[in-house]
């Protein structure tokens, strides 16, 4: 069960970190009893989200994924960014061993959360 | 980068004096110890005089020794061997006797799993009124290899006797750190592990009391008293005897060293981050042993944190672990998930230094700060 370069560089350095305070669109998925909670926080201008912050509780692969997320959905349209799947965060980091493949599930997630809650708005 | 190794219940380095008094065995003293001849009779006395070390630093007799290949070879062979009726054990045990336990409840027998407390204790009045009629062994390991909680054996083995029941206690962690003597004890049957006290992995032991007869697991040649067929690892066995002695040797040392860098440890963490909880029982705990718990993050990053730093811990996350399952030690001192996923184990050993753990001290407060800055459940 060893990590990818690039999964412990995005552990070790997590890109877009933090909360974004009048957020167009925040989304949270999973809880701490689980072992694994992340939120998105997502700034959309014309369409396309122009910022994007996150905060994780979880495994090196919960921070790893949520990080590699906001990277892959910064500069997208909100189309465009729901359809960032669960493989396509795990191709980006060169793969995630199979026991942690869910965490790139919550990642993905909590963006399109995100998205649905500024759609709804 | 200078590597600190914080996680000796999981595996030991061999003492380097071990290796050298195994090395004469592979190449010269070959022998097979069933063998008539000159190579055998060496053989041959090599184990008499390394079984007649290990019984020695138990209070056993030679003859009550069964060298085995580990820990979970002499559990699986006092559980099975008595694999009869009804069985007592508790609900932290380490999986070589749960898993036993639940293989043994495939094949009709009851077990009982007794609770422990919120400090991983087991209470000896829930292992009496947990006996049957049917009951033939309580079996209650003597130190937890999670939390280091040291079991009351010395009342739960008095029940035993009273009761006619046999006692079996798993010793893999606290052999070599706590005074185990099986005779004072009422001790029926105790397993021990080479790899845990600077011993070579492959080899360890169950002691079984004079007059007590179990079924072996191992049928063959009629090796070890025939409660162990194969050909004796002569190598291993004289490497973990003289494991053994060195730990009965050093031991006072060892305990007074181990202790001073538990507490330092325990007391450097507390007084440089807030939310932080001790595991496991305050005073009944092995020297070597400090599981904590850090409020807000999730242990596999801190312990992957720490990794990069050159610093090896364990942790009872499930997060860590290829079943995704928490702790079950954890779960069963009542902790909820969420600060079980935020536990870490530090097991020191000999070699460890006031140097190491200084900077495990420096390096901690900031990884914490760190993941605590990341997590939302920190507030912010």
């Amino acid at each position: 069960m060893d990590y990818s370069e690039k999964v412990l560089d995005h552990f070790a350095n997590p890109r877009n970190i933090g909360e974004i305070s009048d957020a167009d669109g925040v989304g949270t998925v999973g809880n701490p009893t689980c072992g694994d909670m992340t939120t998105v926080y997502i700034r959309v201008k014309d369409g396309r989200i122009t910022d994007i912050k996150f905060k994780t509780f979880g495994c090196a692969a919960a921070i790893a994924t949520a990080s590699m997320t906001t990277e892959l959905a910064l500069g997208k349209t909100l189309d465009e960014a729901l359809a960032i799947g669960r493989n396509d965060v795990a191709d980006a980091l060169d793969g995630l061993p199979p026991v942690k493949m869910h965490c790139s599930n919550l990642a993905a997630d909590a963006l399109h959360a995100a998205i649905e809650a500024c759609m709804a708005k | 980068m200078k590597r600190i190794y914080l996680d000796h219940a999981a595996t030991t380095a061999v003492d380097r004096e071990v290796v050298q008094t195994m090395m004469p065995y592979f190449t010269e003293t070959y022998g097979n110890a069933s063998s008539l001849h000159s190579f055998g009779r060496d053989a041959r006395n090599a184990l008499h005089s390394s079984r007649q070390t290990v019984a020695d630093a138990l209070g056993a007799h030679a003859n009550e020794i069964i060298f085995t290949s580990g820990g979970t070879e002499s559990d699986n062979l006092a559980l099975k061997g008595v694999g009869k009726g009804h069985i007592i054990t508790s609900s932290i045990e380490h999986p070589a006797i749960l898993s036993t336990c639940k293989y043994l409840e495939d094949h009709g027998c009851g077990v009982t799993y007794v609770p422990v407390d919120s400090d991983g204790m087991v209470d000896p009045g829930d292992v009496e009124s947990a006996i049957t009629d049917d009951t033939t062994l309580i079996s209650v390991m003597h130190a937890n290899n999670e939390i280091g909680t040291i079991q009351p054996i010395g009342k739960i083995d008095s029940i035993a006797k009273d009761h006619g029941i046999l006692f079996h206690t798993d010793a893999v962690q606290s052999f070599g750190k706590t005074e185990i003597d099986v005779q004072k004890m009422n001790i029926d049957l105790l397993s021990i592990s080479s790899h845990k006290i600077y011993g070579p992995k492959g080899v360890g032991a169950l002691y079984i009391r004079k007059g007590v007869k179990i079924e072996p697991l191992i049928h063959g040649g009629g090796h070890e008293m025939g409660m162990r067929a194969s050909t004796e690892n002569i190598p291993g066995i004289i490497g973990f005897a003289k494991a053994a002695s060195l730990a009965v040797e050093r031991f006072e040392q060892d305990t007074r060293h181990l202790t001073g860098l538990r507490d330092m440890l325990i007391a450097g963490v507390m007084d440089s981050i807030d939310d932080v909880i001790l595991n496991g029982h305050l005073t009944e705990r092995l020297p070597n042993n400090a599981n904590l718990r850090f409020a807000f993050v999730e242990g596999e990053s801190l312990l992957m944190h720490l990794d990069m730093k050159g610093i090896a811990v364990s942790t009872g996350s499930a997060c860590s672990s290829a079943s995704l399952d928490p702790s079950h030690v954890l779960l069963a001192l009542g902790l909820a998930p969420e600060d079980i996923h935020g536990s870490i184990r530090f097991t020191l050993g000999r070699e460890n230094t006031e140097s190491e753990i200084k900077y495990v001290l420096e390096v901690l407060p900031e990884i914490v700060g760190k993941l605590r800055a990341i997590s939302p459940l920190a507030g912010g």
